[in-house]
């Protein structure tokens, strides 16, 4: 441990602040709670507000697993495990099943998360009116009143310009039918894996300053149209070049040498340990 | 007893007073604010509260189209937002014979039914399409926001609707996937009443749909309002500054001054024998 700092760099206090928030959070799913985000050793909007929660629930018999966009070896992931890990002392793994505390930015784990673990997203943009409405002062009211025509339109526009609904990530749904949230920025492959899901999933945004939370087992849907039914990317047919996993999100490249076109897992996690023979746990490769 | 219902009147407004400041012992005092609404205007010499809106009263039976005249400041827009629910007023009770068969209060509701009463039982046509529209959505999202608000989720329904009414609105089939900033000032306020008659509202309020238009463009819209009465059977409040267009649209007028309504008549007989020296001077101007 980094000489100098306090168990998990902030102070008490600010611990404590945070775990206030996502107490209320977890008390109103769906329900953006403001909290004071603190400044860290690295710049707002590089997830700081999943760093703050990871801080404050993180123990000292906690397994660590940071992930950005589903790679354990990005730039950002390595920089974050590192940190965390300096500042606390605990364990850190790339095994998603291994895992008690997933810090993730973009994807969830393709392996079904457990009862017990805690999923812990970065958000740049949490709320899902500001598209429509530029007040903070507006959509806090929009919220509170359940004034959520606006989204609607939003998507019934991509409809109209585009013929179908064309976002591809930060699909908004909507959770146990009263709070419209954004699930960050995770592919409409991930949307369906929020539903009911035996893990607590914990959305902090450090530059927007709020934090919001699904308990487990939470009824969250993926808004849609009744003649235009929510769908998830089509991943059928693909495979993965490493491991040879079908049906899970994989990220598409163009081999420049052989001038095909190749599928990875995005979860590079999921797809070493299938490689290496491991058995994974509702594996659907 | 139905307040509204027994009569007929889609509409009831009771002593609307609307102010912007706090008022004083002078200003406040109801007497003292009918001698300086006749004296010195709507404003409080002493606080420089102004009364946008003192003990306005008026009943718009069903079908009917009442026309609001005046000079700027006298009112008028504050009278459509009152209506529009858009300001919280001072005092004054409204009642609509749609809501609750004209019992309640409109003004003392909750938001979440404020809400409903906007979007189904209301419709606005602003003066500024900027107000009533959103610029950056094409023109069949925003005639579809009035639907999905009233809780419609189904495309084709919508898409549907949406089409029929903008086509009724003389606006191009071609054009309706267009966000409204590409289209002229005409076309805007052929949007914005496509999008205010979207959920059949029995009440529309017009304030000064044709200020800023060329004549040419003013007259194929007051055709367009014309229409949408007779088709749509909807009560209408039509606010302008001008004589010309509440003479054309009106079958009753109320004139307002100073926040205050001066006269109250059918239009023809505001137009052929006005009694007070304001609304004389008004329409001495349009005969000129």
């Amino acid at each position: 441990m980094t000489a100098g700092y306090n168990f998990a760099f902030l102070d008490e206090g600010s611990k404590r602040a945070v775990r206030r928030a996502i107490i209320k959070a977890v008390a109103v799913p769906g329900y953006q709670v403001p909290f004071g985000s603190r400044e860290l050793p690295i710049g707002r909007g590089w997830g700081t507000g999943g760093i703050q929660i990871t801080l404050s629930v993180v123990g000292p018999s906690d397994v660590l697993k940071v992930i950005d966009q589903g790679s354990d070896d990005s730039v950002n992931a390595v920089s974050i495990r590192s940190f965390v890990a300096a500042c606390t002392g605990v364990e850190t793994t790339t095994d998603s099943e291994a895992a008690t505390l997933i810090q993730t930015r973009h994807r969830i784990p393709e392996v079904p998360l457990r009862n017990g673990q805690i999923l812990i997203l970065q958000v740049p943009l949490p709320e899902p009116l500001r598209l429509v409405e530029p007040l903070e002062s507006v959509t806090r009211r929009m919220h509170a009143e359940m004034d959520y025509a606006p989204i609607w339109l939003a998507l019934y526009e991509n409809i109209v310009r585009l013929g179908e609904i064309e976002l591809s990530a930060d699909y908004p749904v909507m959770v146990e039918n009263r709070y419209i949230m954004m699930p960050s920025p995770i592919p409409r492959f991930d949307n369906p894996k929020l539903h009911m899901s035996p893990a607590l999933h914990l959305f902090g945004a450090g530059r927007e300053k709020k934090i919001y939370a699904l308990p487990p087992y939470t009824e969250v849907r993926s808004l849609d149209f009744e003649d235009y039914p929510f769908r998830a990317e089509d991943m059928s047919g693909r495979v993965c070049h490493l491991c040879g996993a079908e049906h899970v999100f994989l990220d598409e490249f163009f081999d420049a040498a052989g001038g095909a076109k190749l599928y990875q897992c995005s979860d590079s996690g999921y797809c070493e340990k299938r490689r290496k023979g491991g058995a994974v746990d509702g594996s659907r490769g | 007893m139905d307040p509204v219902g027994e009569e007929r009147f889609a509409l009831r407004l009771e002593h609307l007073t609307v102010r912007y400041g706090d008022g004083c012992a002078l200003c406040l005092a109801e007497r003292a604010q009918a001698a300086r609404a006749r004296q010195s205007g709507n404003r409080c010499p002493r606080c420089g509260t102004v009364w946008a809106a003192r003990d306005v009263s008026l009943k718009v039976r069903e079908g009917e189209i009442l026309g609001v005249v005046g000079e700027s400041g006298s009112g008028k827009s504050t009278l459509t937002q009152a209506l529009y629910l858009d300001i919280d007023p001072a005092g004054g009770a409204y009642y609509l014979s749609s809501y609750e068969r004209g019992e309640r209060d409109v003004f003392t509701v909750s938001p979440q039914q404020r809400k409903y009463v906007r979007g189904q039982l209301l419709g606005m046509v602003y003066q500024n399409p900027h107000l009533g529209l959103r610029m950056r959505f094409s023109a069949s999202a925003n005639v579809a926001e009035k639907l999905l608000a009233a809780g419609s989720r189904h495309v084709g329904f919508m898409m549907e609707r949406t089409n029929a009414l903008l086509a009724h609105m003389e606006v191009p089939v071609s054009r309706v996937k267009e966000p409204p900033r590409y289209f002229s000032g005409g076309m805007q306020q052929r949007v914005q009443i496509a999008k205010a008659v979207a959920n059949n509202p029995p009440v529309l309020l017009l304030d000064e749909v044709t200020t800023g238009l060329d004549l040419s463009v003013q007259a194929r819209v007051l055709d367009l309002v014309k229409s949408v009465q007779r088709d749509f059977g909807v009560t209408m409040i039509v606010v302008s500054h001008d004589l010309a267009v509440v003479r054309m649209l009106a079958d009753r007028t109320v004139v307002m001054l100073n926040g205050q309504i001066v006269e109250e008549g059918i239009t023809d007989q505001i137009m052929e024998d006005p009694q007070h020296v304001y609304t004389q001077t008004l329409v001495n101007s349009l005969l000129l």
